[in-house]
């Protein structure tokens, strides 16, 4: 879409646009070309001189088994936090869908775990399984379980998904109350009608109207668990043990200011940068669609 | 949002309370890890380290939290909270501001470059910070503006949504308000400032929400480029009031300094509930 009417000259536009494209061009897109580029190179260890390697770092990459295990992680992550951030999401929209007075007090409650900073979601939950302080984790002991997830990979994965998935209840629920509201009332009257009662109307009308909802959640929900959690796993875990929290985003960050191996670190970028652009594709296909439905 | 017409699948008895023991339910158990650090701020060290701590608030909030906010950990709680409000403030306002004039410039004139520089802003959704840590890291410190508001400020400030919320609502405004400005021959900035802005309001509130709570819950960028304690931002900050090693944390403290660092955002989405969602549905689309 084109205005019609527009106004004479180019320097003036020229000069509002500056910022954002210097903005841009500074912090964005050098940096995304210097971590291409660096990806080509080992520096030696004193980062004195570097040598070009073509995509040796790549290769050495794709088959460093910490690496590819850092990829399963992630996608084992992602796809929990998801779910767990979807499911009682839409469980609870639909809840609030069939009140028709109050939900407005319970859509206030349960908006403020969307306001909590993911590292200060991992604070709390941090808390709450701490192994020597924590409430959880002590009536977990009472009755027999020892909770440690300074040791047990499995149990550092479960309370970091929770972490991660628990501030991003609200927003799912925001976006699932908001399609079940847009449901048109009279389908669902002619359903109950012809005698389809709650639950299977909800499987058979409600569930497929929502999906293109469901759809786009899916997607912004596994950017965010890609992207948006480091703050979480840094505070709870911080990778451990045994690297068995260790995502993608977060190995970036540990062999490149920790190990300072910033030729490996850029080639991670540099993969991280083609998922993040087939998920934009995806998202962007998709909102198409949306557009349409 | 309530309904006018309440047909023949209105809900009455049995099923509707369940409904609310649901709801009800599902809130207290979102709600517990705050209460619980909330909880942890009002009682001592002690309370909390012999297992199982207290459920109910005890009597040392102000002491806690004074102490929080007047000596901290590593730096007065609010040293940090000041950081946090001028980068999230700084965040907001700056990506509203090159935003709209970005947009305006794309939507209301023809310039050469102009599809070249669209999709430039357009490809920066593709490069969140996290996947260019390092050379952002060089650039700023190149710039000399680590621990500086101008380091945890600039590197998010460009806006490749805000730019395109802009400019659809811009392509919404209708033409004639530009012909008659431009008959009465108003130059363009006229136009922007008398017309195009005050119409733009809602979606900067709106818009401003967003971006305040995505400012203020940075976590990965403020930890690499503030090294000095003055300058760190409190939702960073709390990680570094955890010692290392065995020590003990001071619980009190640093869930004291939880629950203050969720209340600006709360404050914010709570209060201005309405611009919030409507916000978070436009940035999406």
């Amino acid at each position: 879409m084109e205005k019609r009417v527009t106004f004479r000259g180019w320097l003036l536009p020229l000069m509002l646009i500056a910022p954002q494209v210097v903005v841009s061009a500074v912090f964005f897109f050098y940096p995304a070309g210097q971590a291409i580029w660096q990806s080509l190179f080992i520096a030696d260890p004193f980062g004195l001189s570097s040598q070009f390697v073509g995509f040796g770092n790549f290769e050495f990459l794709l088959s460093d088994k910490f690496y590819l295990a850092s990829f399963a992680t992630t996608a084992i992550f992602s796809i929990l936090v998801t779910l767990c951030s979807m499911i009682p999401a839409l469980f609870l929209a639909v809840m609030a869908d069939r009140l028709i007075k109050g939900s407005g007090v319970y859509r206030t409650m349960l908006i403020w775990p969307y306001a909590v900073a993911p590292a200060i979601a991992g604070v709390l939950w941090l808390f709450m399984f701490n192994t020597r302080v924590g409430l959880v984790s002590w009536y977990l002991g009472n009755l027999g379980y020892d909770w440690n997830h300074v040791l047990n990979g499995g149990e550092a994965m479960g309370l970091v998904v929770v972490a991660s998935a628990w501030g991003r209840i609200s927003y799912n629920f925001l976006f699932f109350f908001a399609a079940l509201q847009a449901v048109p009332r009279s389908v669902i009257e002619a359903a109950a009608i012809d005698g389809a009662r709650f639950w299977r109307r909800f499987w058979t009308i409600v569930l497929p109207l929502l999906s293109p909802t469901t759809f786009f959640l899916l997607v912004v929900n596994v950017v965010y668990s890609f992207f948006e959690t480091f703050g979480v796993i840094h505070t709870i875990t911080s990778g451990g043990p045994q690297q068995s929290t260790t995502v993608l985003v977060y190995k970036v960050f540990s062999d490149g200011f920790v190990g300072q191996d910033l030729g490996s670190s850029s080639a991670q970028s540099v993969i991280l940068l083609i998922i993040v652009g087939l998920l934009t594709v995806v998202q962007f296909k998709f909102v198409e669609k949306r557009v349409h439905y | 949002m309530a309904r006018e017409v309440h047909g023949m699948v209105e809900k009455r008895g049995a099923g509707l309370w369940l409904t609310h023991v649901f709801m009800i339910l599902g809130v207290l158990i979102i709600f517990f890890p705050i209460w619980l650090a909330f909880v942890a701020s009002t009682v001592t060290q002690p309370e909390i380290v012999k297992p199982p701590m207290p459920l109910w608030p005890g009597a040392h909030f102000w002491e806690n939290y004074s102490e929080a906010l007047f000596s901290g950990v590593n730096v007065p709680v609010t040293t940090m909270l000041i950081n946090s409000l001028v980068m999230a403030i700084g965040i907001a306002v700056g990506k509203i501001v090159i935003s709209l004039l970005s947009a305006f410039a794309i939507v209301y004139f023809r310039f050469p470059g102009r599809n070249f520089f669209f999709w430039m802003i357009f490809l920066t959704l593709m490069l969140p910070v996290e996947v260019r840590i390092v050379p952002t890291y060089e650039v700023v410190a190149g710039f000399g503006m680590l621990n500086s508001y101008g380091g945890l400020i600039f590197p998010l400030i460009a806006s490749a949504t805000a730019t395109f919320l802009f400019r659809q609502f811009f392509l919404t405004i209708p033409d004639e308000l530009a012909e008659a400005a431009r008959v009465d021959g108003a130059r363009p900035m006229r136009f922007f400032w008398d017309i195009v802005v005050p119409m733009s309001r809602t979606n900067v509130a709106a818009l401003f929400v967003i971006l305040f709570i995505y400012g203020w819950n940075q976590y990965l960028w403020p930890l690499l480029i503030t090294t000095d304690p003055e300058m760190n931002t409190i939702v960073m900050g709390i990680k570094q009031m955890f010692p290392s090693g065995d020590d003990v944390a001071e619980w009190p403290v640093i869930m004291a300094t939880s629950i203050l660092a969720m209340i600006p955002p709360v404050i914010v989405v709570v209060s201005m509930q309405r611009l919030f969602i409507r916000g978070l549905v436009d940035s999406e689309k």
